[in-house]
C-alpha cells in the first residue's frame, strides 16, 4: 500500500461515494486499499479492530514476539550502525506482516489453497527465525512480495555462496527445457515463405508460425529433516538450480518427510500441507515430477496402513507414491545415498516404483534424460 | 470537487451486491480501471455488459488470450495487406493510415461517445502484458509509431477488467485499478439469481437444487466445481425435460451439465458405489 491508496481513497471520500456511512466507508476502503482477494481477510481484521476493538487471542503472542522482535533490532544495530535508519522501517514491515499471520492462524481460513499459499507462520515460526529473514526486509512494496521475499530469502544464503557448483546442475536441468509451437501464428517463417512463393511463381507468399514458448512443467517434491539432514547441501543446490531456471514454464516445490502419506506440505517446516488429491487436481500428467529423498526408513513407514483421514479406508506410504507414478508418466527420484547401498532396504521398495538415478551430476542428467525419453 | 456522477445501482437481470457497487462506483469516480476477480461463473463478463447495459454506453470487449499482446489492443499495422495492394496497385498504398487496424482500446479511445472498454481474462496473457497497458489506461492516450498520430481518448472509457487468477498481475498494475473479488454466492444469493433466469421456477425444485449444487461443490476431490451457470444450465435441461423432482443419488439426471470431466464423473460416482453416505 502506497501514497497512491491513500490519494484515492481521500479523493473518493470526498466525491462521497461512501454516502457517510461506516458500511459505505468499509466498502470503499476496501476496493482502493486491497489488491487481491487474498488480503480481504487481513483488511476486514484491521478494519475490525480498529472500529471496533475487537481483540484476539494472538494478541498476547504477538506482544511477546514484538519484544523479541525489538531485541533481535537492538543487537542489530550494534553491528551494523549505518544500515539502522533503513532496518528500523523494514522491522515495521516485517512485524506487521508477523501479526497479520498471526490473526491468519485464529481466524477461519482453513481451506483454500491460495490463502495458504501466502500465508504460513513457517518464516516466522520459532525455528524459521533466522538472520537471513531479518537482515533484507522487504522494503516498501506490497504486502504479496513481501511474503514473498521473506520465503525466498530462506535459500538465498545458498545460492550465493555455491553458484560455481550449481553450473553444472543448471546446464543438466537446462536439457528439461522444451519448446513447444503453440498458438496464434504470428512469427514470419523465412525459410517457408521463400518456398512458397517460389512455388507461386514468385507471387508472394507469407508462411507464418507460432513462436516457440517454453513448455517444461516442473514438480520438485523433497524430503527433508532426519536421516536427509546430511544432504541439506546437495538438496539445496539442486533447489537452487531449479529455481534459478529461467526456461521453465512453471515450478512447483514440496516437501515431505520420509514418505509421502497423503499429503505434502509447502514449507519446509511441514506447514500448509497439501493432499495428494488435491496436488493431482491442480497438475497434470504433462508436469515432470523429480523427488529428492533418501528413502530410507523403517519399513513400517513404507507399508503400514493407516487412515489418512478419520473415515477414510487405510492407505500405506507405498501406494501413495504409487498413485503420483500412475498420474504423471514422466517422474524419477533422485537419491543421494550411493547406488550400492540401494538393496535389500526401503529404497528397493521405492524403486520399484520410480526410477531411482543418484543425486550426482551424472545421476541428473541421466535422470533429466529419462524424463525427457518420448514414449 | 464536487462533480456529481451517476452511481451503478445493478439492473434488472444482474443482481449486485453493495460491495460491488461501491466497488463500480468508486471505478467510475476516480477514473480508475475496475479489476474483478472471482470463481469462474460468478458473472465477472455479464458484470461489464451490466454497466454497458445501465449506463447506455456501448460495450466493446477484448477477449485476452495466451498470445495477445498489448500493441494489439490499441491498432495493428497490416503491412501485409500493404504489399499486396503495393503489387497489386489497389488504392494508394501511400497512405500509411489506411493499413493502420484499431484494437477494442484503440476505438475505445476513439469513439464519439463513452463506452464501456472490458478486458476480458487479462490473466491469460504473458506475465508483462499489464505492463504493457499501464501507460496507455493511465493516460488514455496512445501514439500510432507509423504515422505520428496520437490518439487520445475524447471521453474517458469506463475500463472493467476480469482476472481468473492464472496468474499474479504486477503490482504497479494492481496499484492503478479498483479492485473487487466477487465472493461465490451463498444459498440465498444464489436463490435470487436462479429466479432472475428462471422466473417460476417451482419452489421445492428449486429447493432441491440447490441444496444438490451445493452439496457437489462441498465434495472435495472434483478438479472443477460446477459454478452459477452450469446451475442455470443444469435447471433449465430439467425443465425441457419435464423432471419436476431430484434427488441426490447416483442417478442424478443430467449430471454432465454440472461435471465437466471425467475424472469429477468418476468420483461422483465413487461416493456412492461403495455405499458410503455422501460426505465431503
Amino acid at each position: 500500500m502506497g501514497t497512491q491508496e491513500v490519494v484515492n481513497l481521500a479523493r473518493a471520500l470526498s466525491l462521497g461515494i461512501h454516502e457517510s456511512s461506516l458500511e459505505g466507508f468499509y466498502e470503499v476502503a476496501r476496493a482502493l486499499l486491497v489488491h487481491s482477494e487474498q488480503h480481504l481477510d487481513e483488511f476486514d481484521l484491521a478494519f475490525a479492530e480498529h472500529f471496533r476493538g475487537v481483540t484476539f487471542d494472538a494478541l498476547k503472542i504477538t506482544e511477546e514476539i514484538r519484544g523479541w522482535l525489538e531485541e533481535v533490532q537492538k543487537l542489530r544495530e550494534l553491528t551494523e550502525e549505518e544500515k539502522a535508519s533503513i532496518e528500523a522501517l523494514d522491522l515495521d514491515e516485517l512485524q506487521r506482516l508477523f501479526e497479520r499471520r498471526l490473526k491468519e492462524q485464529t481466524s477461519r481460513h482453513d481451506g483454500g489453497s491460495r490463502w495458504i499459499g501466502t500465508g504460513g507462520t513457517s518464516p516466522f515460526g520459532r525455528g524459521g527465525f533466522h538472520p537471513t529473514g531479518m537482515t533484507v526486509g522487504p522494503a516498501g512494496g506490497g504486502a504479496r512480495g513481501a511474503v514473498k521475499s521473506a520465503d525466498a530469502r530462506r535459500y538465498k544464503g545458498y545460492r550465493t555462496d555455491i553458484v560455481l557448483d550449481l553450473r553444472q546442475i543448471e546446464v543438466a536441468l537446462r536439457r528439461l527445457r522444451a519448446f513447444t509451437r503453440e498458438g496464434y501464428p504470428d512469427e514470419l517463417d523465412i525459410e517457408s515463405t521463400i518456398d512458397a512463393t517460389a512455388q507461386n511463381a514468385g507471387e508472394l507468399s507469407v508462411v507464418v508460425r507460432p513462436q516457440p514458448r517454453p513448455d517444461t512443467r516442473v514438480l520438485l517434491i523433497m524430503d527433508v529433516g532426519g536421516s536427509m539432514d546430511p544432504y541439506a547441501d546437495a538438496v539445496s543446490q539442486v533447489f537452487s538450480a531449479a529455481k534459478r531456471a529461467t526456461h521453465w514454464k512453471e515450478l512447483r516445490t514440496f516437501y515431505f518427510h520420509n514418505c509421502v502419506y497423503g499429503r505434502v506440505y509447502r514449507t519446509d517446516h511441514f506447514g500448509e500441507p497439501i493432499g495428494i488429491h488435491e496436488l493431482l487436481r491442480l497438475t497434470s500428467p504433462k508436469y515432470k515430477l523429480i523427488f529428492m529423498g533418501d528413502a530410507l526408513m523403517a519399513p513400517y513407514e513404507l507399508h503400514a496402513t493407516s487412515p489418512d483421514e478419520p473415515g477414510s479406508p487405510p492407505t500405506s506410504g507405498i501406494h501413495w507414491l504409487g498413485v503420483l507414478r500412475q498420474h504423471f508418466p514422466q517422474s524419477v527420484w533422485l537419491n543421494p545415498e550411493a547406488p550400492r547401498g540401494w538393496s535389500g532396504n526401503t529404497i528397493e521398495a521405492v524403486r520399484s516404483v520410480f526410477p531411482m538415478f543418484h543425486l550426482t551430476v551424472d545421476g541428473l542428467t541421466e535422470a533429466v534424460a529419462e524424463l525427457t525419453r518420448r514414449r | 470537487m464536487t462533480t456529481e456522477f451517476r452511481r451503478f445501482r445493478g439492473t434488472p437481470g444482474y443482481l449486485t451486491s453493495d460491495s460491488l457497487e461501491s466497488a463500480v462506483n468508486c471505478a467510475l469516480a476516480l477514473e480508475k480501471p475496475l479489476l474483478v476477480k472471482g470463481e469462474p461463473g460468478t458473472g465477472k463478463t455479464l458484470l461489464a455488459e451490466a454497466i454497458s447495459a445501465a449506463f447506455e454506453a456501448p460495450l466493446l470487449t477484448w477477449h485476452v488470450k495466451s498470445t495477445t499482446r498489448a500493441q494489439e489492443g490499441m491498432y495493428v499495422y497490416d503491412t501485409v495487406a500493404r504489399l499486396y495492394d503495393s503489387r497489386f496497385g489497389d488504392g494508394d498504398v501511400r497512405d500509411i493510415r489506411r493499413y493502420i487496424k484499431f484494437g477494442p482500446v484503440g476505438e475505445a479511445f476513439r469513439a464519439e461517445c463513452r463506452v464501456v472498454l472490458l478486458i476480458d481474462e487479462v490473466d491469460k496473457a504473458d506475465l508483462e502484458f499489464p505492463n504493457d497497458l499501464l501507460h496507455e489506461l493511465d493516460r488514455m492516450r496512445f501514439r500510432v509509431g507509423e504515422t505520428g498520430d496520437d490518439i487520445v481518448a475524447r471521453q474517458r472509457p469506463i475500463v472493467i477488467i476480469t482476472s481468473n487468477n492464472e496468474k499474479d498481475l504486477p503490482d504497479a498494475f494492481l496499484r492503478r485499478c479498483v479492485f473487487h473479488f466477487i465472493d461465490f454466492p451463498d444459498q440465498d444469493l444464489m436463490r435470487r439469481i436462479v429466479a432472475v433466469h428462471h422466473p417460476g421456477l417451482d419452489g421445492s425444485l428449486l429447493d432441491q437444487c440447490l441444496s444438490i449444487f451445493f452439496d457437489i461443490r462441498g465434495m472435495q476431490r472434483l478438479r472443477k466445481r460446477p459454478s452459477t451457470s452450469e446451475l442455470v444450465d443444469w435447471i433449465s435441461v430439467l425443465q425441457r425435460a419435464g423432471i419436476t423432482s431430484v434427488r441426490l443419488d447416483r442417478e442424478l439426471p443430467f449430471l454432465g451439465a454440472l461435471l465437466k470431466k471425467e475424472q469429477d464423473l468418476a468420483a461422483f460416482a465413487d461416493q456412492f458405489a461403495g455405499g458410503r453416505k455422501f460426505r465431503s
